[in-house]
């Protein structure tokens, strides 16, 4: 009986010790801290995504106390969300134009030339180490979906030609997909940026058309018919200069539909030809490529 | 009862740690004379072809070159120079498959049908008279690189650097790669120039001694070896290895000769010793010998989907598609095409690729060799651990590689790796490690570059 209450008493005299302890720590130790981050860190999205050039949402949470940058720069939160912030702590909400990811290659399946199988492990990096994957296109797309698997926001989707589709609506332009992609085809564009350049390829003339069908061969018409200076070739492929062209004219004349005048998601319409044999191929690969994934998942 | 007694307690033949025994599969050529591969119409030069940096092309399209006549000049302290294989025009200047997948920028020269392809070169010193500096320099513009496979500069090999010494050089004629066999017969064939250019390598590097080392597979090899040392007394020793994958590699090379292991991210160098590929030694012989830049080297061209399996010597520059044409391809039959060895080699989607200095084979398989199975779970059965010749964990290390655990890959050592392939070779459940291995080693250096 005595040894309980021996116990007892000195389990209650080092909670005692520690309380004081913790009460004094708590007096003199404590670090001051703006009481409002941990709100705006609450009204985040919390998706730690990078798109607004902070390691993430808690290190942004603390730019915009420090008034550094602006809620506006969050591409995740939607404008009301962004509005609740801008007026949480009073300042203006600094709206940014949307951007988006967009891929520069339209050479999916049965529009490229496929020179062999690819068999092994099933990722774009992987592939790209043995001869550059099965497609005669160094720069191409390689179509085993690195970029799906990398997107947090479930923003890309691979299409029937195993090209991946930039769900502009659902895409933050947090960079993840540029960063993944091996042979460097995304970029970020601002969406009102409507001419895009579906070729990565500096080949010109008939060495590029001979390996893709929708593969740019630098034959220089955009350049042509677009405003003064406004697409310039460089290095076998039509760079655009100006990003706020409001006429799509520079498409007109291109012979492969490389340059593509996008309004919302890239190969929205695939009208370029209709899917031939390849077609169910592609279409086999790419439920193959889910299977996959969910038994990965599984 | 003595000679049982004997025979118990002879040791073993020397070899390295862990490694696989592959079938070999090298009858089918191993006995084949060299013979020459006729002269194509075009010739293709990537001019990346070794490592370091590329070589600038020193020819305009439209230009006459003869054979070995330089085409590129070396881009760097490691790079060598380029030299036409042969007589013929430049054709143009532009970018043409390579065997690494990639489209890379190449001097192409339409040969002249004309023209004699005698071998006349300009003469060159006596390397065993001349100053050090002048040979390595005259090594450098022959265009000499490792022709075991990686294609090192030669003369950046035969430079010790200033502060180090040399007191081994050792030449590596195991060929443990399965269906090669351009070293075997380069041994056997030329075993007066093996030792000769192993003479002017251990001159150059101030050894005091050299091994070559040579798996007892090549029986004939030895002793063709042992006959031409045998003439002069020179301090070179040939040693019989056991046959084992892959003891080829230098490293492996090092631990069955000195029972020594090169520190993880050294070299061979910092245990005083150089390696170079048998075939190097012979082609720097023939190189002071008559002045014939590298512009051809053996290949050997086999797989059950060649009907006349050949060692050829290849000009630099050839068509893969060519050579197997003059081997009997076996056109629809053919499922996969290798360049290099089985183990390392590449697997090739365009056979328009030429034949580079590295290129020690051209393997075309059907598709009764090219066994695709399905990748199975791991089982941790543990034989991966027991092939790596460099100890390493390859099953964690896949794993590591597809959850992208950057800092753990490099915990446990994936930049040691060197991709012989032993690990996928040995996998029962056809896990593709070595690929994983690779991809593991670009994810590192992604995050290296994004530092």
């Amino acid at each position: 009986m005595i040894g309980i209450a021996t116990a007892a008493a000195i389990m209650t005299g080092m909670a005692l010790l520690f309380a004081i302890l913790l009460a004094i720590a708590y007096r003199f130790l404590r670090v001051e801290e703006d009481p409002r981050l941990e709100i705006v860190e609450g009204m985040l999205p919390g998706t730690n995504c990078g798109a607004c050039g902070n390691p993430g949402c808690h290190a942004f949470a603390e730019a915009l106390l420090r008034q550094t940058a602006a809620p506006g720069k969050c591409t995740v939160s939607s404008p009301t969300q962004v509005d609740a912030i801008a007026r949480f702590l009073g300042v203006d909400a600094g709206v940014e134009e949307k951007r988006v990811a967009r891929l520069h290659c339209g050479g999916g399946y049965g529009l490229a030339l496929r020179q062999a199988e690819y068999q092994g492990y099933s990722s774009c990096r992987a592939a790209v180490l043995v001869s550059g994957g099965g497609g005669a296109c160094g720069w191409g797309c390689l179509g085993l979906a690195d970029c799906e698997r990398a997107c947090t926001f479930d923003a890309i989707k691979l299409n029937d030609r195993l090209l991946p589709v930039v769900d502009v609506d659902k895409c933050t332009a947090c960079g993840d997909c540029v960063e993944v992609c091996p042979v460097d085809l995304f970029t970020i564009e601002p969406l009102s940026k409507r001419l895009i350049v579906q070729c990565n390829s500096p080949l010109k003339g008939e060495a590029a058309r001979k390996v893709c069908s929708v593969a740019c061969d630098a034959c220089g018409r955009c350049a042509a018919d677009a405003p003064d200076g406004a697409i310039e070739i460089v290095n076998g492929l039509p760079v655009v200069k100006v990003p706020s062209l409001t006429s799509e004219r520079a498409t007109f004349r291109c012979p492969t539909c490389a340059i593509q005048w996008v309004q919302g998601n890239q190969f929205a319409d695939d009208t370029v030809a209709p899917l031939y044999e390849g077609g169910s191929i592609a279409s086999a690969i790419l439920s193959a490529h889910r299977e996959d994934e969910r038994a990965s998942r599984g | 009862m003595t000679g049982l007694l004997q025979a118990i307690r002879k040791s073993p033949q020397p070899t390295f740690h862990h490694g696989v025994h592959p079938e070999e599969n090298k009858g089918r050529t191993n006995r084949l004379p060299v013979a020459r591969m006729p002269f194509v119409g075009e010739y293709v030069l990537p001019l990346s072809q070794h490592l370091g940096a590329p070589s600038p092309p020193i020819v305009v399209p439209g230009q006459r070159v003869e054979r070995g006549e330089a085409v590129a000049r070396p881009g760097g302290f490691v790079s060598v120079s380029l030299h036409s294989p042969v007589t013929g025009t430049v054709k143009a200047i532009e970018l043409r498959p390579h065997p690494n997948g990639k489209l890379m920028p190449a001097v192409v020269v339409q040969a002249d049908p004309f023209a004699s392809q005698r071998d006349q070169f300009p003469a060159v010193p006596d390397p065993l008279l001349s100053a050090r500096e002048t040979v390595l320099q005259h090594i450098q513009s022959s265009g000499m690189v490792g022709l075991g496979g990686a294609a090192f500069p030669s003369h950046v090999k035969a430079k010790v650097p200033d502060g180090k010494r040399v007191q081994f050089a050792v030449l590596n004629g195991c060929e443990c790669e399965p269906y090669l066999t351009c070293d075997h017969r380069v041994m056997v064939e030329n075993p007066g120039d093996v030792i000769r250019g192993f003479q002017i390598l251990l001159s150059l590097v101030g050894a005091e001694r050299g091994y070559i080392g040579v798996e007892l597979n090549k029986a004939d090899a030895i002793a063709a070896l042992r006959a031409a040392v045998g003439r002069a007394p020179l301090p070179i020793e040939i040693l019989g290895l056991e046959v084992k994958y892959p003891q080829g590699a230098e490293k492996m090379l090092l631990d069955a000769i000195f029972h020594r292991e090169v520190p993880s991210g050294k070299l061979p160098l910092d245990l005083e010793i150089v390696v170079n590929n048998v075939g190097t030694a012979a082609a720097i012989a023939q190189y002071f010998d008559t002045g014939k830049p590298l512009i051809e080297r053996v290949v050997t061209v086999t797989g059950d989907a060649v009907s006349r399996p050949a060692n050829l010597l290849v000009p630099i520059g050839t068509p893969v598609s060519a050579v197997l044409e003059h081997c009997g391809l076996r056109q629809g039959e053919a499922r996969q095409v290798i360049v290099g060895g089985p183990m390392m080699g590449l697997a090739q989607k365009d056979l328009d690729v030429p034949v580079l200095k590295g290129t020690s084979g051209i393997l075309a398989f059907t598709s009764e060799t090219v066994r695709v199975q399905a990748e199975m779970p791991c089982i941790r059965c543990g034989r991966c651990l027991d092939a790596c010749p460099v100890f390493l964990n390859p099953s964690r290390l896949a794993m590591l590689v597809r959850t992208e655990s950057v800092d753990e890959l490099e915990r446990y050592h994936l930049l040691d790796c060197f991709e012989c392939a032993s690990c996928s070779f040995v996998c029962p459940s056809s896990i593709p490690l070595v690929q994983l291995m690779r991809v593991g080693k670009g994810l590192i250096r992604q995050k290296k570059s994004s530092k």
